[in-house]
């Protein structure tokens, strides 16, 4: 948008929104709202203690080992349904069901299965992420070019060759921007995972401060994990940009 | 003036053959019969021209040499050897160029070499030589979205020749090349081609390219396709390539083979 | 690879009834399922774990919570909120997206949230919801609505954005007026990629609807789900959860075919 002729950039209207959360919350409009400031100082005072640093902690290792295992696995199915028919016809539907499935229900089966602890948690964000890394792994294999492909046949690449020098490279675009949606949902998953289990990480913290009604807590926990996945996502973004001067040139 | 020799298609050159294509024929899956029967032999060391409708199996020939693939009846022979699917004897430059986008014009050219595992040092050295044949001198650190159309085509067309291949095939190498750039593209090529004794086959659809750059030309009729015609178009090689666009020889045989084709256009 | 001696091996895989069976893609369908039940039915009766029922348990569960009523009951509590949070979140979401795509100022002010909205685990909202509205079909449809709003408004608003220029241009060209270059060109244009965003705002919802039972309201299929697993009655918690899996496949089906026969003839015609 511009104003007296200077463009102002789109990401400044959220100091808007800001400034009328903090209007809101001091005209006590409505009670699920505190003042923006009064959050903010919340915030100040518990990220530093034991508790949510331990929390923190907890959530980025169950994050990171998850979406590790996410992308190790589903990087290679997604480009063999892309270079493999059989292995397509029968994975695929499987992977759609799955993609768009309310995966929250299956969640108490890995309760069941694997208990309370860290490993449920890590299997709930592999749950949420896994699918989209496949299908855009699948999606970049399969826009590879005929010819790119005909080009490492016919100077001799190995299976080997042609996977890891050009069929991987080709698919990059769609395979980064997959591993960032993949971890957009591996956020939503571990928050999810830990709502659930409720006994570990922000689930613990979310427990005591609904129980106990500290809104500006919650509001203030809330805006940690908003930068956080704000962050993902924008670093993401960011080398996906960096590839795709080649996506259209393939 | 030289005279431009026609052959009947059942003729057979039968000393210095690189490639022989023996009763090829390709029936696509779902029954589309692109060609009948071919049976060809390509002169060693020099350019044969693959030319016909669109659309009427050249590239498919050319796809079934390079061992891209499968004939459905037939056999091809390269240097005496059967061909089973690709091999180092071969290179192919393709219609889009197929670069690796991620990679440096030095590694384009090199990828042939660096899937055959030769030293990083050595493939790069010989890499650079070609660079500096096709006229890239100074762009090999340059990406291939930094190239225009013509220049990523010599990259593709370096890529063939480092790899030492006998035999260059050639898909339509100029069809996405701006008409201007083609034409320079082409009198260098002839330079390159004239240093290099290798056995060039050549697929397109430009008669004037054709008659240009050829010693033979093979006219392929409609699908399913069978040889129609062998023209040698013979052209004096000693004078400048603006002469031969002028010279009758020249002249003459691209009417022929307009006159040729014209049957086939509805 | 030229071999092939005989010419007859491409007619041989037309004609041949036995590979045209084996190689149909329903014939792969099939396949697919009877191997993915097959593998759960084996690590059932292993069993892998003490509350791994097989797939045979589980059907028998199933079948005897549609049988008794139990499972209806609990789908349609399941199913309203979240019917009646995706209408409103449609409705309300793609006309601020189209909205936005079209206005330049509503961009400014209206994108940034919901760009920051869908990358956030909104899920986190649900405590501070339960806080302020308590446990009830309001709270059920305002998660639904939360979780499937931000995709849906930020697919139509790419959806306008990025609609084909050539054809926009052609439109103005013969002298068309704004509304119907919108009309008649910008929306058809964007229906498959604002129907994109529908499926990802239903799978957002059912996502919430679930969370929400799960956490907070021991009703619908979540109070299935957390009832049979609180008492290790797993055959029948497995079946809820099958159920609930089916059921989003339905609705996406359902939406396809709402896309098809409203807004794509060129995919009905084939």
């Amino acid at each position: 948008m511009e104003v007296f002729g200077r463009k102002i950039p789109m990401s400044a209207s959220l100091i808007v929104w800001a400034v009328l959360w903090e209007i809101v919350g001091q005209l006590d409009l409505v009670s699920l709202i505190p003042p923006l400031s009064n959050v903010v100082m919340r915030l100040a005072e518990i990220v530093p203690t034991e508790t949510f640093i331990d929390a923190l902690a907890l959530t980025a290792r169950s994050f990171a080992a998850g979406t590790g295992i996410a992308i190790l696995a589903g990087v290679p199915i997604g480009v063999l349904m892309g270079r493999s028919e059989i292995a397509d016809r029968l994975l695929l539907p499987w992977v759609n069901v799955f993609v768009s499935a309310p995966l929250t229900a299956l969640v108490p089966i890995i309760m069941a299965l694997f208990g309370f602890g860290e490993t449920t948690i890590i299997l709930t964000v592999v749950l949420f992420a896994l699918w989209i890394i496949i299908l855009d792994a699948r999606a970049g294999t399969r826009s590879i070019s005929n010819s790119l492909v005909e080009m490492a046949q016919s100077y001799g690449a190995s299976y080997w060759q042609a996977f890891s020098k050009v069929y991987v490279w080709a698919a990059l675009p769609e395979i980064l921007a997959g591993i960032r949606l993949g971890m957009v949902r591996a956020i939503k998953g571990v928050i999810i995972g830990q709502l659930i289990v409720s006994v570990v990480g922000f689930g613990y913290l979310f427990e005591i401060y609904q129980s106990n009604f500290l809104m500006e807590h919650l509001w203030a926990l809330l805006l940690v994990l908003f930068a956080l996945a704000f962050l993902i996502d924008g670093v993401f973004g960011y080398m996906e940009k960096r590839v795709e001067y080649y996506a259209a040139s393939r | 003036m030289t005279a431009t020799v026609v052959h009947a298609p059942g003729f057979q050159r039968s000393l210095g053959t690189m490639v022989s294509v023996r009763s090829v024929s390709k029936v696509y899956p779902g029954g589309v019969e692109a060609l009948n029967e071919i049976s060809l032999d390509f002169p060693k060391g020099q350019l044969t021209t693959l030319l016909g409708p669109s659309g009427c199996g050249k590239t498919t020939l050319l796809k079934i040499i390079a061992g891209l693939l499968p004939a459905t009846s037939g056999e091809v022979m390269v240097d005496g050897m059967r061909v089973e699917g690709p091999g180092p004897e071969r290179a192919f430059v393709f219609q889009d160029f197929a670069l690796l986008p991620w990679a440096t014009v030095l590694r384009n050219v090199a990828f042939g070499l660096e899937l055959r595992g030769v030293p990083v040092a050595e493939r790069e050295s010989i890499a650079e030589h070609y660079i500096g044949q096709v006229g890239l001198k100074g762009f090999e650190k340059h990406y291939p979205h930094a190239l225009s159309g013509g220049m990523r085509q010599r990259v593709g067309l370096a890529r063939a020749l480092a790899v030492k291949a006998e035999v260059v095939l050639m898909d339509e190498p100029f069809s996405a090349v701006d008409e201007q750039t083609r034409r320079k593209f082409q009198e260098d090529m002839l330079e390159l081609i004239k240093n290099e004794q290798k056995t060039f086959i050549f697929v397109t659809h430009s008669i004037e390219e054709a008659v240009y750059v050829s010693n033979r030309i093979i006219l392929l009729s409609r699908r399913p396709s069978r040889v129609m015609r062998i023209i040698e178009p013979d052209m004096p090689r000693g004078i400048t390539p603006d002469q031969i666009r002028r010279h009758p020889a020249y002249l003459d045989a691209v009417e022929m083979i307009w006159q040729a084709l014209k049957q086939y256009l509805d | 690879m030229i071999s092939v001696p005989t010419s007859s091996r491409a007619s041989a895989a037309r004609t041949n009834p036995l590979r045209r069976v084996m190689t149909h893609t329903i014939t792969f369908r099939i396949l697919s399922v009877i191997t993915v039940l097959g593998a759960w039915e084996y690590a059932g009766r292993r069993p892998i774990s003490a509350s791994f029922p097989s797939f045979s348990e589980t059907f028998a569960a199933g079948w005897e919570m549609a049988a008794d009523g139990s499972l209806s009951a609990a789908l349609m509590i399941t199913i309203v909120p979240l019917v009646i949070g995706i209408t409103m979140s449609a409705i309300a979401g793609v006309a601020a997206g189209i909205y936005m795509g079209l206005d330049r100022r509503a961009e400014w002010v209206g994108v940034p949230v919901f760009i920051v909205m869908q990358a956030a685990p909104l899920a986190a909202l649900i405590p501070l919801l339960v806080l302020a509205y308590g446990v009830g079909l309001a709270t059920k449809v305002t998660v639904v609505c939360i979780m499937a709003v931000p995709a849906i408004v930020l697919n139509s608003f790419k959806a306008i954005r990025h609609a084909p220029v050539s054809l926009v241009e052609m439109g103005e060209s013969f002298l068309g007026s704004r509304e119907q270059v919108i009309g008649k060109i910008i929306l058809p244009a964007a229906s498959p990629v604002i129907f994109a965003g529908l499926r990802l705002g239903l799978a957002s919802g059912f996502i919430g609807v679930i969370l929400a039972e799960l956490l907070i309201s021991p009703t619908g299929i979540g109070d299935l789900i957390t009832y049979h697993q609180s008492i290790a009655e797993y055959p029948k918690m497995f079946a809820a959860i099958a159920v609930v899996i089916l059921l989003s496949v339905l609705f996406m089906e359902a939406l396809e075919r709402i896309e098809i026969t409203l807004f794509r003839p060129e995919k009905r015609a084939q």
